[in-house]
C-alpha cells in the first residue's frame, strides 16, 4: 500500500502538479491566440513575443515595488505588479492596432498577409524586449517558496515521498482560473462580448446591426494582450524569465489552440492541458515510479523515459500533425467564440 | 532586366564599395559572401511563397540539413567509432525500415478496425526494438575518443560535393514533410513547418553519435586553398609582388574572392534556371494555382502534387544554401541555428525584395544581410549620439550601449511592416501585376 502511496505522490510531484501550473499558463496563452484569430482572422505568430513584452513589464514593476519597500510577504510582489504589466501591454496592443494592423484591416489583406504582417510586429517586439531588459535571465520571484514542502509532507504522512507545492504554481492555477472566469464572464453576458460573438461569427450582419467593428477590435486586443501579459508574468515566475524561451513557447500555445479547435476558447483550455501533459508525461522518467510498484525483482535498469527531454517540441507537434489528420476540426468542433 | 532592376542592384554595389573603401575591403567581401548565399536561400524561399503560394516557415531546417550534409561529406570517417557501434546503428536503421514496410503492408491488406490497432501495436513494438540496438549503439560510438571524435564522422570526400548532397537531403525531407503537412490550410502549414524546424534543430543538437551536437564539428576542409599555403607559394608572391601587395592581407582578400566566385556561379545558375522555369508552362501553372487553386483544379491541373514539387524545389535550393553556408564557415554548429536569422529574416528578405521576383529575391538578400549586419555599428552610433548628453558612467547609458546589438531585430521588424504597407508588391515586383489579392480559403 505504502508503495501505492508513495509512486502517487512520486507522480503527482512531477507529473501532475507541474503539468497543471504549465498547462495552465499554455491555455492562457491559446486563449489570446484563438480569439485573435477568431475575431480578426488571422494566425498572430507575434503572440509568444507579446507575451515576453507583458512579462518584462511585469519583471520591471515587480523590481520597482521592490525598490519602493512594497511587499506582500509571504505572496510574490509580483501578483501586485500583474495589473501594471496588463495596462502596458494592452496600451502597446492598441498601438499596434492603431499603427499597423488597422491599414491592413480596412485594405481587407489577405490572412497570409496579416501573418507576415504580424512577424514584423514579432521581430519589433523581440528587439524592444531585448533592448529594455537584455536577453538573459532574469529571476524576479520573491516571497514564500512553497504552499507544500516535501519535508513537512513527509513528517505528517510518514512516506518516503514528499510533495512540494510551489507559491508560483498555486498562484499561476489561481490567477488563471479567475482570468478565464472572467473572460468567460464577458463573453457570455456582457454586451460587448456579445457584440464580439457577433462580429466573429458574421461580420457583415454584426456591421447591419449598428455593432462598431473599430471597438470589437480594440477588445479584443486588449483582452488577447491582458491573457498575454498574466501568461507570460506567470510563466516567467513559475520558471524564470527568457526573451527567447517566449519565442519558442509559440509552437505549444498554437498546438494548444489548434488541438482544442481554434477559434473555441474551451478548446483552447482543453488544448493547453492535452499539451502540457503530453509533453511532461512522456518525458518524464518512469523509473522510481515503477520502482514503487512492482516487486524489487522486476525493477527496471533504465530511466524508463519515452522520450528525451530535449524532443520536447517534438511533442506538441506530433499532436498537432495526429489532431490535424484524424480530426482538422480539433477536439471540440462545432460552438466557437 | 529592367531599368528599375539595374539602379536598384547599381545602389547596392556601390553600398558595397562604400563599405570596401571606408571599412575595409575584408569587410565588403565578408559581407557580399553572405550576400550571396542569403540571396540563394530567399530564392529557395521565394519559389515556394512567390511561385507556389506555400507559408513555409521551416527553412532554418532546411538550411541546417545543407549543413549537415556539408560536414557528413568533409570529415573523413572515424573507423574506431564504426567498429564500435556502426554495426548497431545499421541494425536499428533496418529495423526502422522494417517497421515503416510492415506499417504500410498492414494499413494496406488490413480492414479498418484491425488497421488502426496494428498500426499503433507495430510502431510500437519497432520504435522499442530500434532504441533497445539504438542506445546502446549510440552510447558506444559517442564514447570512443569523446574530446575529439565521439561520432561516426563522414565520407571524407571535397566538401564542395556536399552542395549537391545538400539541396538532395533537403529535397528529401521537404518530400516527406511535404507529404504529411501540405494539405494544410495556410495558417496550421505556417506553425507545422516551424515545429518541423525546431525538431530538426533538436535532433541536430542532441543526437551526438552522428553530429556531434553542441560539441561542433570544426576544421571542415576547403574548396579554396588556405591563406597559408598560398603565402608560401612562389606563383601567389609574384602575383602579390606584381599588384605591389603585401602578400598576408592579400592572401585573406584573395581566399574570400575565390569564396565569392563559387558562389557566384552557384547563384547565377540557379537564377538563370528558375528564371526560364517561371517563363515556362510550369511557372504559368504554379502562379495560376497560386492565385486561385480551387480554378487551376478544376482545370484538372494536381494541386497537391504541383505545390509538393514547389516545396521540394525550394528547400533544395534553400539546402544548398545551407551546405554553402557551412562550408565557409569552416564548421558546423547545431547550436547556433535560429528562427529569427535563419527563416524570418529570410522571409524579410523575400517580402521587400518582391515575392514572386527571382531578381528581387536577390536584391533582397544583398539589400537585407547588408543592413543587418550594419545594423549594429549604425545603433551603436545612435545610441551614443542620443546618450552623448548624459553622464558617461551613467547606468541607462551603459544598459543601451550594450543593448544597441539587438536594435537590428527592430529594425528588421520595421522594415517588414514598412514594406508591407507602402509597396506591398516590394522593391521589384512581379512582371505580372496580382490585379486581385491573393485568395486564401
Amino acid at each position: 500500500m505504502d508503495g501505492f502511496l508513495n509512486a502517487t505522490v512520486l507522480l503527482s510531484n512531477f507529473v501532475l502538479v507541474p503539468g497543471l501550473a504549465y498547462g495552465a499558463q499554455l491555455a492562457l496563452g491559446a486563449l489570446g491566440v484563438t480569439l485573435v484569430y477568431r475575431v480578426l482572422r488571422f494566425a498572430n505568430l507575434s503572440h509568444g513575443d507579446l507575451m515576453a513584452f507583458g512579462a518584462m513589464l511585469g519583471v520591471l514593476s515587480t523590481w520597482a515595488l521592490q525598490a519602493a519597500g512594497v511587499s506582500i510577504a509571504p505572496l510574490p510582489t509580483a501578483l501586485l505588479a500583474l495589473p501594471l504589466a496588463i495596462l502596458g501591454t494592452a496600451l502597446m496592443s492598441l498601438f499596434i492596432e492603431t499603427a499597423v494592423y488597422r491599414h491592413h484591416r480596412l485594405r481587407r489583406s489577405a490572412p497570409a498577409i496579416f501573418m507576415i504582417v504580424s512577424v514584423g510586429v514579432m521581430f519589433m517586439l523581440n528587439g524592444l524586449v531585448r533592448v529594455v531588459i537584455g536577453p538573459d535571465d532574469q529571476r524576479f520571484a520573491d516571497g514564500a517558496r512553497f504552499i507544500v514542502r516535501a519535508r513537512d509532507f513527509e513528517a505528517m504522512t510518514g512516506l518516503s515521498e514528499g510533495l512540494s507545492i510551489r507559491v508560483s504554481q498555486g498562484i499561476t492555477f489561481a490567477v488563471a482560473m479567475a482570468a478565464v472566469a472572467a473572460l468567460f464572464y464577458f463573453l457570455n453576458r456582457s454586451r460587448a462580448g456579445k457584440a464580439m460573438r457577433a462580429y466573429a461569427d458574421n461580420e457583415d450582419l454584426a456591421l447591419l446591426s449598428g455593432i462598431d467593428p473599430d471597438r470589437v477590435v480594440r477588445h479584443t486586443w486588449i483582452i488577447a494582450a491582458a491573457l498575454a501579459a498574466i501568461a507570460g508574468t506567470l510563466y516567467g515566475l513559475d520558471k524564470s524569465f527568457k526573451p527567447f524561451t517566449y519565442f519558442q513557447l509559440l509552437l505549444p500555445v498554437f498546438a494548444a489552440a489548434i488541438v482544442g479547435g481554434i477559434g473555441n476558447p474551451v478548446g483552447a483550455i482543453v488544448g493547453g492541458f492535452v499539451v502540457s501533459f503530453s509533453e511532461i508525461g512522456l518525458t518524464y522518467a518512469y523509473k522510481k515510479f515503477l520502482t514503487y510498484l512492482v516487486p524489487p525483482a522486476w525493477a527496471p535498469e533504465g530511466l524508463m523515459q519515452l522520450i528525451a527531454t530535449d524532443y520536447k517540441f517534438a511533442i506538441s507537434f506530433a499532436i498537432l500533425v495526429i489532431v490535424l489528420l484524424i480530426r482538422p476540426t480539433g477536439i471540440l468542433p462545432g460552438r466557437v467564440l | 532586366m529592367s531599368p528599375r532592376a539595374l539602379l536598384l542592384f547599381a545602389a547596392m554595389a556601390v553600398l558595397l564599395l562604400a563599405v570596401g573603401q571606408f571599412q575595409s575591403w575584408t569587410v565588403a567581401l565578408t559581407i557580399f559572401n553572405l550576400c550571396l548565399i542569403s540571396a540563394v536561400m530567399a530564392l529557395g524561399v521565394n519559389v515556394q511563397w512567390g511561385y507556389a503560394g506555400l507559408f513555409n516557415v521551416g527553412t532554418m531546417g532546411f538550411a541546417a540539413i545543407g549543413g549537415l550534409a556539408a560536414m557528413l561529406v568533409s570529415v573523413p570517417p572515424v573507423q574506431a567509432a564504426w567498429t564500435a557501434g556502426g554495426g548497431g546503428m545499421i541494425l536499428s536503421a533496418l529495423i526502422i525500415a522494417a517497421t515503416a514496410a510492415a506499417v504500410v503492408a498492414a494499413r494496406r491488406w488490413l480492414a479498418p478496425p484491425l488497421r488502426g490497432a496494428a498500426t499503433v501495436a507495430l510502431i510500437l513494438i519497432g520504435f522499442l526494438a530500434a532504441r533497445h540496438v539504438f542506445g546502446p549503439a549510440a552510447d558506444a560510438i559517442e564514447n570512443v575518443d569523446a574530446a575529439r571524435f565521439g561520432f561516426l564522422g563522414g565520407l571524407g570526400m571535397p566538401i564542395i560535393f556536399s552542395w549537391l548532397v545538400g539541396g538532395l537531403f533537403a529535397a528529401g525531407a521537404a518530400w516527406f514533410i511535404g507529404k504529411i503537412a501540405l494539405g494544410l490550410r495556410t495558417d496550421y502549414l505556417a506553425i507545422a513547418t516551424l515545429g518541423i524546424s525546431e525538431i530538426i534543430i533538436a535532433i541536430l543538437r542532441n543526437e551526438d553519435w552522428l553530429t556531434r551536437g553542441v560539441k561542433n564539428v570544426t576544421g571542415l576542409n576547403r574548396p579554396v586553398p588556405r591563406e597559408v599555403d598560398l603565402q608560401q607559394a612562389s606563383w601567389f608572391l609574384d602575383l602579390s609582388a606584381r599588384l605591389g601587395v603585401d602578400p598576408v592581407p592579400f592572401s585573406s582578400l584573395f581566399v574570400k574572392l575565390c569564396y565569392a566566385g563559387l558562389f557566384a556561379t552557384v547563384l547565377l545558375l540557379i537564377v538563370v534556371l528558375l528564371e526560364r522555369a517561371y517563363h515556362s508552362p510550369w511557372g504559368r501553372m504554379m502562379r495560376a494555382l497560386r492565385d486561385n487553386p480551387k480554378a487551376a483544379a478544376a482545370m484538372g491541373k494536381d494541386v497537391k502534387w504541383r505545390q509538393l514539387q514547389a516545396f521540394v524545389l525550394g528547400s533544395a535550393i534553400v539546402g544548398v544554401a545551407g551546405a554553402m553556408l557551412t562550408t565557409l564557415d569552416g564548421q558546423f554548429t547545431p547550436g547556433s541555428y535560429n528562427p529569427l536569422r535563419y527563416t524570418f529574416l529570410i522571409w524579410v528578405m523575400v517580402i521587400l525584395g518582391g515575392s514572386g521576383n527571382n531578381l528581387g529575391s536577390v536584391l533582397g538578400g544583398f539589400l537585407i544581410w547588408f543592413l543587418w549586419v550594419q545594423a549594429e555599428p549604425a545603433g551603436r552610433i545612435l545610441m551614443e549620439i542620443i546618450s552623448s548628453q548624459v553622464p558617461k558612467d551613467f547606468a541607462f547609458r551603459v544598459h543601451f550601449l550594450e543593448a544597441s546589438a539587438h536594435l537590428r531585430l527592430f529594425l528588421m521588424g520595421f522594415i517588414l511592416i514598412l514594406a508591407l504597407r507602402f509597396f506591398p508588391q516590394g522593391l521589384l515586383p512581379e512582371e505580372q501585376s496580382r490585379r486581385r489579392p491573393r485568395h486564401v480559403p
